[in-house]
C-alpha cells in the first residue's frame, strides 16, 4: 500500500527542465527507517521516509542538525555499517538496495551513485596520490587501466575545472587546497558515471567564493550530463541555488516537501516557516530575527505526537496526540501538520509570512 | 579620541621554514588600523587564512603584535602576562566558536560561570552565586541549569553559558570569533538576538569575527571586510553589502546563496587566495581580480576614503578627494 502511495506520488512530480523523466522514478525511499542500536535497545532516528527522485531532478534535503538528513542517505547506500537497523526499501530503478549483496552495492555505490562529502581532504586517502585514487574508480567501475584510465583521468580534471591534469594526478591530497581536493572527489565521482550524485554537505566546509565555484560546477555537470542530484544541507541557500525541489526534515522525518521556488515562497509548515524567518538575510531591511524558540528534541527523548509541536506557535491540544502524515497541498506540495489539515489548501502567502530574501526588493 | 579600542597599523609576521630552508615570513596581519566605540560592533569578515582570528588574538594580547599597537581606553595592550595585563584583560573578554571546547566538561556550568570572580577576587560563596545567577537570567538559562554539566546542555545554552562567564567580569569589550557559527539556524538566531539585547542591555563593544556576511549584516554598526592580512573595504554595512565598492567584497557579497532571484550575475572568483607566504605584488587581490588592471599589479593601493565616506584600498574606487563618476 505505501509502495501504491509513493509511486503515485512520484507520477504527480514532472520534474521541470530535466531531459528524461520517466514514469519510474530513478531513486526512491520506501518507508525507510533507521534505529541506532545500543547495549539494550535500539533509538530509532529516521521514521519512515517516502521520498524519489526522478531521473535528472535535484532534490534538496533540507534539515538542523540531527534530523537525521544525512544518516538517512548513508544508510540508505549501506555505508553505515554494523549498529545501524533499517527497514523498508530503498529502489534504485526498481531495485532493492537493502537486498543487494555487498559486492552488488559496492558496485552501485561510485558507479550508478556517486557520492561526495563535506570534507574533501578526510575522504581522500592521504598517502596515495590523486592519479591513483581516480584509477582506483576508473578501474572498478569501467574497468579502464593503463593509458585508457591516464587518458580519462585528465579528461575528469579538466572537467571539474583543474588545470595542469599532468602534474595533478602526481600530487598528494595534501599538497591542494580544500577547494580543489573537493574537485577531486567530484572528478572521482564522476569517474563511475552516475545517474545520480548524492553530495553531503559539499561546500560547508569551503570559505565562500570557493562553495560559488563548487556550485557552479555541479550546476555545469548537471546541465551537460543530466545527472540527478541529492543534495544535503543545513543551509537553505545553497540548496535553492541547485535544486528543482526541496525536502525539509526535522527530527527523522520529513515535515514538507515542495518545488523550490514555492518552498520558499509559500512555506507551509510551521518548522519551515520558523527556518526562513530566523534566517539573517543580506538584502532588504535590517529585521530582529525572529528565531523558532527552544531546541530540536534529542531522538531518544521525543516527545509524544508530532515532535514540533513543542516548538510550534500553532500547536493545539491535537498535535501531542497522534504523528501528522505527509499530505498534499497541492499536487506537488506536501506538509505534514496536523493544524494545517490535508486540505487546508489555497495557496496565498499564508498570514504573517517571513519576509523572504526571495521577494527582494 | 573617545575611542574605546584603537589599533594602528597593527601587523603579525611569522617566520616559516621555506623549500630550500630558507626563512620565509607569513604576514598573517599586515598593517591593520581601526577603532571601536563604546557601545558598538565591528564586524570583521573574510575567508580562512585573511587574518581575522590573528586580529581578534592581538587586540586581546594573547600574541604579541610585529608591529603597530593596540590601545584600549587609550592604554597600550601588550602581550606580557603580568597584573596590568591581567587586569586589563578583565575588561576584554572573549567568545570562541565551539561552546563546548570552551567549557570545562568537568565542573558544572554555575561554577565556571562563577570561576572569574573567584579568580579576579570580585567575589565569593553567596555573592559569588548571586552575581552568576543573575547573569544566567540575563542569557535566558533558568535557575536550575546551574547544576548542570556541559554535556547535559543543548549547543545553543552553552553558548549562552560562555556569554555568562563573559559578562560576569562586566567587560567593556566582548572579542566574538565566529560565535554562532557552530550553531544551528534555528538557535543561532535566538544567540544573534541575545548578543544585541546583550549589548543594550550592558553597553559592552563588540569586536565580531565571522565568515557569514548575513549574521555580520545583522549584528555589526561597521564592517571591514580583510583579505590577505588586510583591510580591503571598510564601512557601513549596507552600504558594504548592497553596493559593495572593492572588487574582493562584491565577489564576496555575489557569492552568498541567495534564496530567491539573484539581483546581480555571481561573480565568480577564480583560483584560491594566495598563500600569505607568497604575496602577490602590488595589490594582493589582482590575480584574482576581474578588474585588474596593469597599475595593480605593480601598485599596492592603501585603505583610502571614497566619496561616500566608507574605506577602500581598490585603485579602481575613486578617491573622496578626486570626485569624478564612479565607474
Amino acid at each position: 500500500m505505501t509502495r501504491l502511495a509513493s509511486s503515485a506520488r512520484s507520477r504527480a512530480h514532472p520534474v521541470p527542465g530535466s531531459a528524461a523523466v520517466s514514469h519510474e522514478p530513478l531513486l526512491a525511499l520506501d518507508a525507510f527507517t533507521v534505529a541506532f542500536a545500543g547495549r539494550d535497545h535500539t533509538v530509532p532516528v529516521v521514521h519512515g521516509i517516502d521520498l524519489s527522485l526522478a531521473r535528472g531532478e535535484a532534490l534538496g534535503i533540507v534539515g538542523e542538525s540531527g534530523c537525521g538528513k544525512s544518516v538517512t542517505w548513508l544508510a540508505a547506500l549501506r555505508l553505515l555499517g554494523q549498529g545501524v537497523v533499517t527497514s523498508g526499501r530503498v529502489l534504485l530503478a526498481g531495485r532493492d538496495l537493502t537486498a543487494m549483496s555487498e559486492r552488488e552495492i559496492a558496485r552501485v555505490r561510485g558507479g550508478r551513485i556517486g557520492l561526495i562529502f563535506q570534507d574533501p581532504t578526510s575522504s581522500l586517502n592521504p598517502v596515495l596520490t590523486i592519479g591513483a585514487q581516480i584509477g582506483e574508480a576508473l578501474a572498478l567501475h569501467r574497468s579502464l587501466r593503463g593509458e585508457a584510465a591516464r587518458t580519462e583521468a585528465l579528461r575528469l580534471l579538466d572537467r571539474v575545472g583543474i588545470a595542469d591534469g599532468r602534474r595533478r594526478l602526481r600530487q598528494y591530497p595534501h599538497e591542494l587546497s580544500g577547494g580543489m581536493n573537493q574537485r577531486v572527489m567530484i572528478a572521482i565521482a564522476l569517474a563511475g558515471e552516475p545517474e545520480v550524485l548524492v553530495a553531503d554537505e559539499p561546500t560547508t566546509a569551503l570559505d565562500a567564493t570557493i562553495q560559488a565555484q563548487i556550485l557552479d560546477l555541479i550546476r555545469d555537470i548537471r546541465r551537460d550530463s543530466g545527472m540527478g542530484l541529492v543534495l544535503i544541507s543545513h543551509d537553505l541557500g545553497v540548496v535553492a541555488e541547485l535544486c528543482d525541489r526541496i525536502a525539509v526534515m526535522y527530527a527523522g522525518r520529513v515535515v514538507e516537501t515542495a518545488p523550490a521556488r514555492q518552498l520558499l515562497a509559500a512555506p507551509r509548515h510551521p518548522y519551515t516557516r520558523g527556518l526562513l524567518a530566523a534566517l539573517p538575510k543580506l538584502e532588504g531591511p535590517r529585521v530582529r530575527l525572529a528565531p523558532v524558540p527552544g531546541a530540536v528534541p534529542a531522538p531518544e527523548a521525543m516527545p509524544p505526537g508530532c515532535a514540533f509541536a513543542p516548538r510550534c506557535a500553532r500547536a493545539t491540544a491535537i498535535c501531542g496526540t497522534r504523528v501528522p502524515e505527509l499530505a498534499p497541498i497541492d499536487d506537488r506540495h506536501e506538509a505534514a501538520c496536523l493544524v494545517l489539515g490535508p486540505h487546508d489548501s489555497r495557496l496565498t502567502a499564508p498570514a504573517g509570512a517571513p519576509a523572504l530574501a526571495g521577494a527582494q526588493a | 579620541m573617545s575611542a574605546l579600542l584603537t589599533v594602528r597599523d597593527l601587523s603579525r609576521h611569522y617566520a616559516v621554514p621555506g623549500m630550500g630552508g630558507e626563512r620565509r615570513i607569513l604576514h598573517a596581519v599586515d598593517g591593520v588600523s581601526f577603532t571601536l566605540a563604546a557601545g558598538r560592533t565591528l564586524g570583521i569578515v573574510g575567508e580562512s587564512g585573511c587574518g581575522k582570528s590573528t586580529t581578534a588574538k592581538l587586540v586581546l594580547g594573547l600574541t604579541p603584535a610585529s608591529g603597530g599597537e593596540v590601545l584600549f581606553e587609550g592604554a597600550p595592550v601588550t602581550a606580557t602576562r603580568d597584573a596590568r595585563w591581567r587586569a586589563m584583560r578583565r575588561a576584554m573578554q572573549m567568545v570562541h566558536q565551539d561552546p563546548l571546547a570552551a567549557l570545562d566538561r568537568r565542573l558544572t556550568v554555575g561554577e565556571q560561570v562563577m570561576e572569574p570572580l573567584l579568580i579576579h577576587r570580585l567575589a565569593r560563596g553567596k555573592a559569588a552565586r548571586e552575581r552568576a545567577l543573575a547573569l544566567f537570567e540575563a542569557v535566558g538559562l533558568r535557575e536550575d541549569h546551574f547544576a548542570r554539566y556541559p554535556h547535559e546542555l543543548s549547543g545553543g545554552q552553552r553558548q549562552r553559558v560562555v556569554l555568562a562567564r563573559a559578562l560576569v567580569l562586566e567587560p567593556k569589550l566582548l572579542v566574538c570569533d565566529e560565535p554562532i557559527s557552530a550553531l544551528d539556524v534555528s538557535v543561532a538566531a535566538q544567540v544573534i538576538n541575545l548578543l544585541h539585547d546583550l549589548q543594550i542591555r550592558f553597553g559592552m563593544a563588540y569586536l565580531f569575527i565571522s565568515h557569514d556576511l548575513k549574521v555580520v549584516r545583522q549584528i555589526a554598526d561597521e564592517v571591514a571586510v580583510m583579505y590577505l592580512g588586510r583591510i580591503v573595504e571598510q564601512g557601513p554595512p549596507e552600504a558594504l553589502f548592497h553596493t559593495p565598492a572593492h572588487p574582493y567584497t562584491q565577489a564576496l557579497v555575489s557569492a552568498v546563496p541567495s534564496l530567491g532571484r539573484r539581483m546581480r550575475e555571481r561573480i565568480v572568483l577564480a583560483g584560491d587566495p594566495p598563500n600569505p607566504v607568497d604575496r602577490p605584488a602590488g595589490c594582493p587581490f589582482h590575480p584574482r581580480c576581474p578588474r585588474a588592471v596593469s597599475r595593480c599589479r605593480s601598485e599596492a593601493p592603501t585603505l583610502r576614503p571614497a566619496p561616500d565616506g566608507r574605506l577602500a584600498a581598490c585603485h579602481l574606487v575613486p578617491a573622496a578627494d578626486s570626485v569624478s563618476a564612479a565607474a
